[in-house]
């Protein structure tokens, strides 16, 4: 349970000294209580009431880390159970499964098509980030093949995947150094997955059976141990036992500061689903729903947009939106006869607007004026959406060479900047279009004469 | 062993339960959970989330995958209904489109004839939306209602501008209302608020809060849910009406849906997109509370409907 000020207070040196910066111990400890400020500051804290203040303070979900290097996977440190409460911190990592029962042919498609694919939303590029390589020939000398296989092709990190611990501990020989996950420790090889987890300082998955008594047992286990690098898999595979065990997983962990249950969850949706539609949906539900990792067996191009983009969304600060990188878009293939439209970065704004002009048939140019996110009206009524930036943006983006014309259409709600961009950009003729992105299709067909 | 304590929440507050249809119409009932989406073991959910299917009064200018995927059917509005029927639909949602004045203009005559066509071919309940102007809703709403009288459809959109016209009709012809906000919760409890006061009973009003598609804000319609139903059953009575989410038409006006050719290689093929696309905004928005999702896509309904089966064990 973290500790309150009250709790805090009776290991602080209670004399008021002020070094720290707060009139009163009681005030400093009132602060640390709320998580505004670092023990360090008070210099008189016993260790005694450091060690108890530090087993407090630990995250309520351990931050784990897969992998190493640029591309390695940090799942975790989550503190609450919605997002508008506060941004969810570590997306969801996807990572596809190869079996080794898979014909080295595949497995070597399968990690190019993953290891390459990558999507742009938002202008940014976005991809899955892992594999898990699964022993489900039950073969060791397979399962090394195959580690071996996928090792070689990809620098994303791995996911092992082996109750053996025979077959587990030959792969780490091999590839322990890219500080693969272990999956995973069960009730009946957990002594033995707990040896080479410690031996080659990876992390480890602790799967249960069936629920969470005897999932709490084994990270205890684990724990005493001093193995606390750990993602744990409650066995929970369908719809309606999956959305009920991981919520009380999350809840346990925040609210009741459990620790046995205090890590990061992996999923398997493949396995709680007969089709491809039903394997997405499932997954879709693990990303909203408190999954860490979500292995996806039935990977498709189609599927993994889906998920990369929810998750894209979900895990977004809901007190900051999604912003669209300022510059010059292309909507359909604009000639140099084509409309040129001016609009802000916030995401649905850019939405909005791009797609009206394609929807309604018209190729255009759009200049995104950087507004740090803020939609049309409430970047002008902040002062971020005015004449000089929208000419800064034009000029900056050398639109007059892209066009034959010089017609620049404003959004309807900011009509009010017309005159002052006249001044900014002389040799522009400015065009106020409709208030309402639904309304473009209407508006240049009426007045757009180029 | 230890025994792990399940965290239990205690929430005070309700879901408003709605009835929808009857009067010689199959009857349908919304809302009534103690509990946030299938927790069930917390609270009880007597109604499950229920799918309506979206109709339109005109042929729709749709893309290939929903196109090929209906067939004739959309062709003409009672064979459409019907076809939705056989698929499962809980409801069926007429959307009045063509009374839009730049999508044919038409009226009061040519909205109660089409209400009448539905309510003849098929007897689910039915939700009936204007086609977003406030003047022509007005209009065409109230001969939907009285065309409609006794048998409990639902009228929307009510909305800041035209509630006062809506709500009374829903109030004389017994109807329920949809209030409908653009994402954001203080209007939308403000709406309910002015609903209410207007004499709109606490069984007549469903909210729309609205939300994005995957990709183009189901954060806000998301986490907008979220938040209504947190408050629901945090006892605020004026938050606390059954959810709609106009899912389909949000999805299907999206590039990922809409486009099969010119697009990268990385979003695969179309079909297959776009069914996941309608899918995952509506279990998404199901899963943050939303207790009634208006949907398109044969494939993508039948999906949603199977996921609401297994969220609720069975």
């Amino acid at each position: 349970m973290a500790l309150t000020g009250i709790q805090i207070y009776k290991f602080l040196p209670k004399t008021n000294c002020k070094e720290c910066n707060f009139p009163t111990c009681l005030a400093f400890a009132m602060k640390l209580a709320a998580g505004g400020v670092e023990l360090a500051a008070c210099p008189y804290v016993s260790d005694e009431g450091k060690a108890a203040l530090a087993a407090a303070a630990k995250p309520p979900i351990k931050l784990i880390i897969i992998g190493d290097g640029d591309k390695k996977i940090e799942v975790g440190n989550e503190t609450v159970m919605f997002r508008h409460e506060k941004t969810f911190v570590h997306p969801t990592a996807l990572v596809v499964r190869i079996k080794d029962t898979d014909s080295a042919d595949d497995v070597a498609k399968k990690v190019d098509e993953v290891g390459k694919y990558g999507v742009d939303r938002v202008g940014m590029t976005f991809g899955l980030d892992g594999f898990a390589i699964d022993n489900a020939s039950g073969d060791a000398a397979k399962f090394l093949q195959a580690v071996d296989a996928v090792n070689s092709k990809t620098d994303l990190p791995l996911v092992l995947m082996s109750t053996d611990p025979g077959a587990m501990g030959q792969a780490l020989d091999k590839v322990a150094a890219k500080k693969p996950l272990i999956y995973a420790a069960t009730k009946d090889n957990i002594d033995q997955m707990l040896e080479l987890a410690k031996k080659h300082s990876c992390p480890l998955a602790v799967r249960s059976a069936g629920g969470l008594n005897e999932l709490a047992e084994l990270t205890e286990k684990a724990a005493a141990a001093g193995v606390e690098n750990l993602v744990i898999d409650p066995g929970t595979r369908d719809f309606a036992d999956s959305l009920v065990t991981l919520t009380q997983i999350r809840r346990l962990a925040l609210q009741k500061r459990y620790e046995p249950v205090g890590y990061p969850v992996i999923t398997f949706p493949g396995e709680g689903a007969q089709t491809d539609e039903e394997e997405a949906v499932l997954a879709a539900q693990y990303v909203a729903k408190y999954g860490s990792i979500v292995v996806i067996d039935r990977f498709s191009p189609a599927l993994a947009l889906a998920l990369i983009t929810l998750r894209l969304n979900l895990y977004t600060d809901p007190q900051k939106p999604i912003q669209m990188k300022p510059g010059l878009y292309q909507i359909g293939e604009p000639k140099e006869t084509s409309p040129v439209c001016v609009t802000t970065n916030f995401s649905l704004t850019y939405f909005s607007i791009a797609g009206e002009l394609e929807g309604a048939g018209w190729p255009s140019w759009l200049v995104v004026c950087d507004t740090e996110g803020l939609s049309v009206l409430t970047a002008w009524s902040a002062g971020k959406f005015d004449a000089e930036k929208i000419a800064k943006t034009v000029k900056g983006e050398n639109v007059a060479e892209k066009v034959s014309h010089h017609n620049v259409i404003l959004p309807g709600g900011v009509a009010v900047l017309r005159g002052e961009l006249e001044e900014e950009l002389p040799d522009w003729t400015i065009m106020v279009g409709p208030r309402e992105a639904m309304a473009v299709g209407g508006y240049l067909k009426e007045n757009w004469k180029n | 062993m230890p025994e792990v304590e399940i965290p239990v929440e205690k929430w005070t507050g309700q879901v408003k339960t709605v009835k929808l249809g009857g009067g010689g119409r199959k009857e349908v009932v919304i809302g009534g959970q103690t509990t946030l989406p299938f927790l069930t073991f917390e609270g009880t959910i007597p109604n499950p989330p229920k799918i309506a299917i979206e109709v339109q009064d005109k042929e729709p200018s749709w893309p290939a995958p929903l196109l090929s995927a209906w067939g004739d059917a959309v062709k003409d509005t009672a064979n459409w209904a019907k076809k939705a029927a056989e698929l499962g639909a809980d409801l069926i949602c007429l959307k009045l489109l063509s009374a839009h004045p730049e999508g044919g203009n038409t009226g009061a005559a040519e909205a109660k004839a089409a209400v009448e066509k539905v309510l003849s071919a098929v007897d689910l309940p039915l939700i009936i939306i204007g086609p977003g102007v406030a003047e022509k809703d007005n209009e065409v709403l109230t001969a939907a209602s009285e065309a409609a009288k006794g048998q409990r459809v639902v009228l929307g959109n009510c909305e800041e501008k035209n509630y006062r016209t809506i709500g009374a009709v829903c109030i004389s012809d017994g109807h329920v209302a949809i209030a409908k906000t653009p994402l954001d919760i203080n209007l939308c409890k403000q709406l309910n608020i002015m609903l209410s006061d207007l004499g709109v009973q606490n069984d007549s009003i469903i909210m729309d809060p609205d939300t994005g598609a995957l990709g183009y804000g189901i954060e806000y319609g998301y986490s907008i849910n979220e938040r209504l139903r947190l408050a629901a059953l945090g006892g605020d009575a004026m938050t606390s009406f059954p959810i709609i989410n106009q899912v389909g038409s949000e999805v299907w006006r999206q590039k990922e849906a809409r486009v099969g050719e010119g697009v990268p290689d990385e979003w695969g093929s179309h079909e297959e997109r776009a069914v996941i696309w309608e899918e995952v905004t509506a279990t998404s928005v199901i899963n943050a509370g939303c207790d009634l999702v208006v949907m398109c896509h044969p494939k993508a309904i039948e999906n949603v409907k199977a996921t609401i089966d297994k969220l609720m064990g069975k």
